[in-house]
């Protein structure tokens, strides 16, 4: 029992008290952070410790939602226990078939292409009649989560849906870390740092890559699924490049390769759209200043932060 | 389709290829010299539309607009140059995708405050506002035509710079080995300063060209963007000429596939890059 484990099992209290406040606006907010929180980590697997920078990671957020409101029937309610596995293994597979396309490339490229895929996803939802065009599509009947008459719990009750949306939160936490800790995740951080030598230790590393790529887009799926009930409508929006950008954000704000980090970003993120947008309409304004600036002054992240403190006060210490 | 009708796509296919062109050999040229991925660059087509609209309300004139336009696009493009990308050469990719996408939100806003959220018209000026008769009910604009011309006499004169002067001598070497450029004493901080300056010129200018076909409208610029990256997947990073096919490749694409698959009008550039990605993932044009 390490105080890194007792401070985030602080975290998690905290955020499983959230609605038991009975203010209704803000268990809805942090609920939606949470999702984003679990769309980040998702992205991180990719950008912290693969090492590939995908500019379209909404695409496999936005797929899963979709999936939702597709699958379940209009007027009633579809079972979870089929929308969730499917939707999410819909976006793996998604996922895994553009990896065969993208991870062809490198650097910049496998971010614009990565870009132009997820905007090939959004034109498929937008145009076909698969997405129903750009007002989108209502999901009118959350997923029930009966099994054979028992209903373990109800997901439009907005309690039940935080503490399921918790619970999957700390799910993909637990299964990321134990991923990264197995032999597999070794691979990924090792193609990281340098593919050129684990190619040459004889580990195929476009496998591992596919993988890895097909694992995130599960993930984002199961981020997307989450919205969707949450909000319970889907829009062509979901998969925009904004989308895809501002995820990327939550990664770097929070320090990549750090799933708690991610968690922070999300976050950081939510809570800087909400207070700028008291401020302002034109919040996105300040929003732009507060990323150029994070980036011109701030490389690594908030995760870099308690470093750099220390470095400075170490370093103030040599001095006097 | 007869053949009238064939010849109105084939040079609007033309006409949407070159303009692209002007946005996506800006693009091109600084990843491949400066190695960096600009997210901002559809804005600045977005600002040159709005410049074009702005000035030319003032003026009275698409012409005295552009004319204005362009070395207002080149400062403002050597200033971001000094103030913003010079700090991103030694940072990696995503860093710069994160300041650049930063930027974007930034134009956006400020073209909301000062110009605001509304679609606006800019006029054809007036000696090329009419249409030639290709047959009884079919006419092509002579605009459009123009702007093709504008675009070819640019691509030539681009050609012309990269190909036979001295800037452009140092443009290829820099984008061929920089560190090498450096240790021969050519100041390369001002061929950076040069050519995004130029790159910004270049994507405004086709803003300002299309502001009249187009009209101007919020976020004009990311859809642009995107195609643009497609044409340097495309092209090869770097290399101008593969810019050129590419941009010409996408805009017949586009404008057909409009035409014969108009259900599938917004995937058929992205398929299209699908496919060369499979056949030369490095792009079409880039050499070894």
């Amino acid at each position: 029992m390490n105080a890194q484990l007792l401070l985030k099992l602080v975290a998690l209290g905290i955020l499983a008290c959230v609605p038991l406040t009975g203010e209704s606006f803000y268990t809805e907010l942090i609920a939606k952070t949470l999702v984003l929180a679990i769309f980040a980590m998702s992205l991180d697997l990719l950008v912290g410790f693969t090492g590939l920078v995908s500019f379209g990671h909404a695409a496999y957020f936005g797929v899963a939602a979709y999936a939702v409101a597709q699958l379940s029937p209009k007027y009633e309610a579809a079972s979870l226990w089929f929308v969730l596995p499917a939707s999410v293994g819909l976006s793996a597979l998604v996922a895994l078939f553009v990896g065969l396309f993208v991870l062809r490339t490198k650097g910049i490229y496998f971010i614009m292409v990565t870009l132009a895929f997820a905007q090939l996803a959004f034109f498929v939802f937008h145009d076909t009649p698969l997405g129903g065009g750009s007002d989108g599509i209502y999901l009118n009947v959350k997923p029930t989560a009966e099994i054979a008459g028992w209903v373990p719990f109800d997901l439009d009750n907005q309690q039940h849906l935080y503490y399921f949306i918790l619970a999957m939160l700390v799910a993909v936490y637990a299964f990321l870390s134990r991923i990264l800790q197995s032999p597999f995740g070794r691979v990924l951080v090792g193609i990281k740092s340098n593919e050129h030598r684990m190619q040459s230790m004889g580990y195929m590393t476009f496998r591992y890559k596919l993988a890895a790529f097909a694992l995130a887009g599960g993930l984002g799926g199961i981020a997307g699924f989450l919205y969707a009930v949450v909000f319970g409508f889907v829009t062509p929006e979901l998969l925009s490049w904004h989308q895809s950008g501002n995820v990327l954000l939550m990664v770097i704000l929070g320090g990549m390769g750090n799933l708690v980090g991610a968690i922070a970003g999300a976050f950081l993120f939510t809570g800087m759209q909400e207070v700028f947008a008291t401020w302002t309409k034109h919040w996105q304004l300040v929003m732009g200043s507060v990323i150029v600036a994070a980036v011109l002054f701030l490389p690594g992240g908030l995760a870099a932060i308690p470093g750099r403190i220390k470095r400075s006060l170490q370093g103030g210490g040599s001095n006097e | 389709m007869d053949f009238a009708s064939f010849l109105i796509q084939t040079l609007n296919s033309l006409q949407y290829g070159l303009l692209l062109f002007l946005v996506a050999s800006g693009l091109t040229l600084v990843f491949g010299i400066m190695g960096i991925i600009n997210l901002a660059h559809g804005s600045f087509y977005m600002i040159g539309a709005y410049l074009a609209f702005v000035l030319a309300s003032a003026t009275g004139s698409l012409f005295m607009a552009i004319l204005l336009g362009i070395p207002l696009a080149l400062i403002f493009g050597a200033f971001l140059e000094w103030a913003l990308f010079a700090h991103l050469y030694k940072r990696d990719h995503l860093e710069q995708v994160l300041l650049t996408f930063g930027l974007i939100l930034i134009f956006e806003e400020l073209r909301s405050l000062l110009v605001g959220d509304e679609v606006h018209g800019v006029d054809i000026p007036a000696m090329f506002s009419g249409s030639i008769q290709l047959s009884e009910v079919l006419s092509y604009p002579v605009y459009r035509l123009v702007i093709s011309g504008v675009c070819i006499v640019l691509a030539v004169a681009l050609y012309f710079v990269i190909q036979r002067t001295r800037l452009g001598m140092m443009i290829r070497a820099g984008n061929h080995d920089r560190t090498m450029v450096e240790a021969l004493g050519i100041n390369i901080n001002m061929i950076y300063r040069v050519v995004f300056a130029l790159g910004v010129a270049l994507a405004a200018l086709a803003g300002m060209l299309a502001s009249p076909i187009s009209s101007v409208f919020p976020n004009m610029g990311s859809h642009v963007l995107i195609i643009s990256f497609v044409i340097v997947v495309i092209g090869g990073i770097g290399s101008v000429w593969g810019a050129l096919a590419a941009a010409l490749i996408v805009g017949f694409a586009d404008t057909f596939g409009k035409v014969l698959l108009p259900e599938l009008s917004g995937m058929v550039v992205y398929i299209v890059m699908a496919g060369v990605l499979l056949w030369r993932p490095e792009g079409i044009f880039k050499k070894g």
